[in-house]
């Protein structure tokens, strides 16, 4: 009968008031656990589409909607730029490099991305199999798309207008797959990429002779821009805000901006998830010291028995830490379970990838933080146990 | 085996009660008799060690309890001394045969469940061992008492008015294994009541 299963017996004794407080420190342990998971995979998203891309060029209208729409494919566009306007900006010469998007179209939810190579190049994406677009409707696909629409090499599509079902453009030739991108974790992952021509393409078929748009008179989504320096973010928004019909969006500022807006509500749930952990903690302190109550003549019998004072200080800290261990195995179980669950949903609504199977250093840190509040709840019963007097508390029953 | 030499107690500071020598030789029994308030259990927790006796020598075997440090005499307890209470008590979130082997535990022995079963069997509640110690009845209970009083095979057993919560059937029993027992292991026996039932069976006996 050993120290630690004489713990776990009184715990199994009062089974709901144990069961009460390990869901309690489980579900404080993994609320916050959840929040820094999501956390921490959202940022590195984020981090890893923005790829060092300095200044995002849009129709007028919200530049977070810009940012969301071209780097992340979340948003909906907010409108079209003509593409005469931003070949200027391409030549101002503090821009080193400029990418170009057309979006417009999508096939079974997955969003067709008119651009050049220079976009692959962008998040460092590989060719699987086959190769690049290189003519028009030659589509190369992201590796979730190939895997989630089961598409091969040749296999031929018609991409619908907008983001939705529904639409499709049937009177046109079909998008061929030339190519299948290996996974790399970025929005890359999530895109039918083909060139800008084919985009215009099929668009210039309700009800236009495609060789009477001369190239001045095309339009694109949007620019992604990359500076020589720094003073390109100095002047170059401002420029382009206010001399032209097009709207800059600062990636930089921008994603500040969200996390801030997003901080807000992250700031709350931690906030209730630690009014849990104290709950959670009081719960036990509050069971352990009834429960010692009621055990106060086994304490002084163990006394008679031979336990020193010191044996019954562990016996009930080790009650302490036991749901304390316990709670944070549990509540580590749920938030990456559930961040494993969670995914799915996610990964529909945003085309994100998130997965339940990455620990984090704050979780590390997190253990030895519940080792702490278990022994800080037993402490105060732990003492009481120390302190039992054997002959007073026989002599009472 | 045990010993005392001009043992006594102050109560609250003023209240002084002497307590007659006592001294028993190996196997023998005794039976402390008084009314309630005379010091009977006071006297049997200064010679179970639960409380540090201020003033007299206390000897059991070769080691002088009465100065022993607190952590000393607790192991001494542990090892050397069995103790009956009048209510029973155990640790209520373990079996029967558990409660024994944590006895064991603590008094620094080797855990010997067959050595347990053997005593429970002679005690008549080899089929209790594991039951909850709270499913028994009195009788039963307080038998495991003298289970858990003897397992350590210690050399003095005190037993605190061991019978008052008992019928007259079960007094007689508890007593019969209770003498019986002792005299197996050859343990020097103290039994502290104001049971007048008992009376009749010790010629050993010191009134308070």
């Amino acid at each position: 009968m050993s120290l630690l299963l004489l713990s776990w017996k009184n715990l199994m004794a009062d089974k709901l008031s144990t069961l009460l407080s390990l869901i309690l420190f489980a579900l404080g342990v993994g609320l916050i656990s959840l929040i820094l998971l999501l956390n921490h995979q959202v940022e590195d998203k984020f981090e890893k589409n923005l790829a060092g891309i300095d200044l995002v060029v849009g129709a007028k209208g919200s530049p977070l909607q810009i940012i969301l729409c071209s780097i992340f494919h979340i948003d909906f566009p907010t409108g079209n730029i003509p593409l005469k306007q931003a070949n200027g900006l391409k030549r101002h010469p503090l821009v080193e490099k400029a990418i170009d998007l057309s979006l417009g179209d999508s096939y079974k939810g997955y969003r067709i991305v008119g651009t050049t190579p220079d976009y692959v190049n962008l998040y460092e994406g590989k060719i699987k199999e086959g190769k690049l677009w290189e003519n028009t409707f030659d589509v190369t696909l992201g590796s979730t798309v190939a895997k989630n629409l089961e598409l091969k090499i040749g296999d031929t599509f018609h991409g619908s207008h907008g983001y939705a079902e529904g639409m499709e453009h049937d009177e046109m030739d079909p998008f061929k797959v030339v190519g299948i991108l290996e996974p790399n974790g970025a929005v890359l992952d999530q895109l039918i990429l083909t060139n800008k021509e084919s985009v215009w393409a099929v668009h210039d078929t309700h009800g236009t002779d495609p060789d009477s748009i001369s190239i001045d008179d095309r339009e694109i989504t949007s620019m992604f821009l990359f500076f020589r320096n720094r003073m390109g973010n100095v002047q170059l928004p401002r420029m382009i805000n206010e001399n032209t019909d097009m709207q800059a969006a600062s990636p930089a500022f921008e994603m500040a901006r969200l996390y801030n807006m997003m901080g807000q509500g992250e700031n709350l749930l931690k906030l209730l998830a630690i009014i849990i952990m104290v709950v959670s903690a009081l719960s036990i302190f509050i069971s352990l010291f009834k429960s010692l109550r009621s055990r106060k003549y086994e304490l002084a019998l163990m006394r008679v028995s031979g336990a020193t004072p010191a044996w019954l200080f562990l016996l009930i800290i080790l009650e302490g830490l036991i749901i304390a261990i316990l709670g944070y195995v549990i509540g580590m179980i749920l938030s990456h379970g559930g961040m494993e669950l969670l995914s799915g949903y996610l990964t529909e609504e945003y085309r994100y990838e998130f997965t339940g199977w990455i620990f984090l250093k704050q979780e590390y840190i997190m253990f030895f933080v519940a080792i702490g509040i278990g022994l800080l709840a037993a402490i105060i019963p732990a003492i009481l146990a120390f302190r039992t007097n054997i002959s007073e508390t026989l002599s009472e029953g | 085996m045990i010993r005392t030499e001009n043992l006594n107690h102050t109560y609250d500071g003023n209240n002084t009660i002497n307590f007659p020598d006592i001294n028993l030789g190996k196997g023998e029994k005794m039976l402390l008799l008084g009314q309630s308030g005379c010091g009977k259990t006071t006297l049997l927790h200064l010679l179970g060690g639960l409380m540090q006796a201020k003033k007299g020598d206390i000897t059991i075997g070769e080691t002088r309890i009465s100065g022993l440090s607190q952590s000393g005499l607790d192991k001494f307890r542990g090892k050397h001394i069995g103790i009956i209470f009048q209510k029973p008590h155990f640790v209520s979130a373990l079996t029967v045969m558990e409660n024994l082997l944590l006895t064991q535990k603590l008094g620094g022995l080797k855990s010997n469940k067959s050595e347990i079963k053997g005593l429970l069997e002679k005690l008549n509640i080899g089929h209790k061992s594991n039951s909850k110690t709270k499913n028994l009845s009195q009788g039963e209970q307080q038998r495991v008492a003298i289970a858990r009083a003897l397992v350590n095979q210690p050399d003095v057993i005190l037993a605190d008015e061991p019978t008052s919560a008992l019928d007259d059937k079960n007094t007689e029993e508890v007593i019969a294994l209770l003498e019986q027992q002792a005299a197996e292991y050859n343990a020097t026996l103290i039994i502290v009541t104001h049971d007048n039932r008992l009376k009749e069976r010790f010629q050993n006996r010191i009134e308070l």
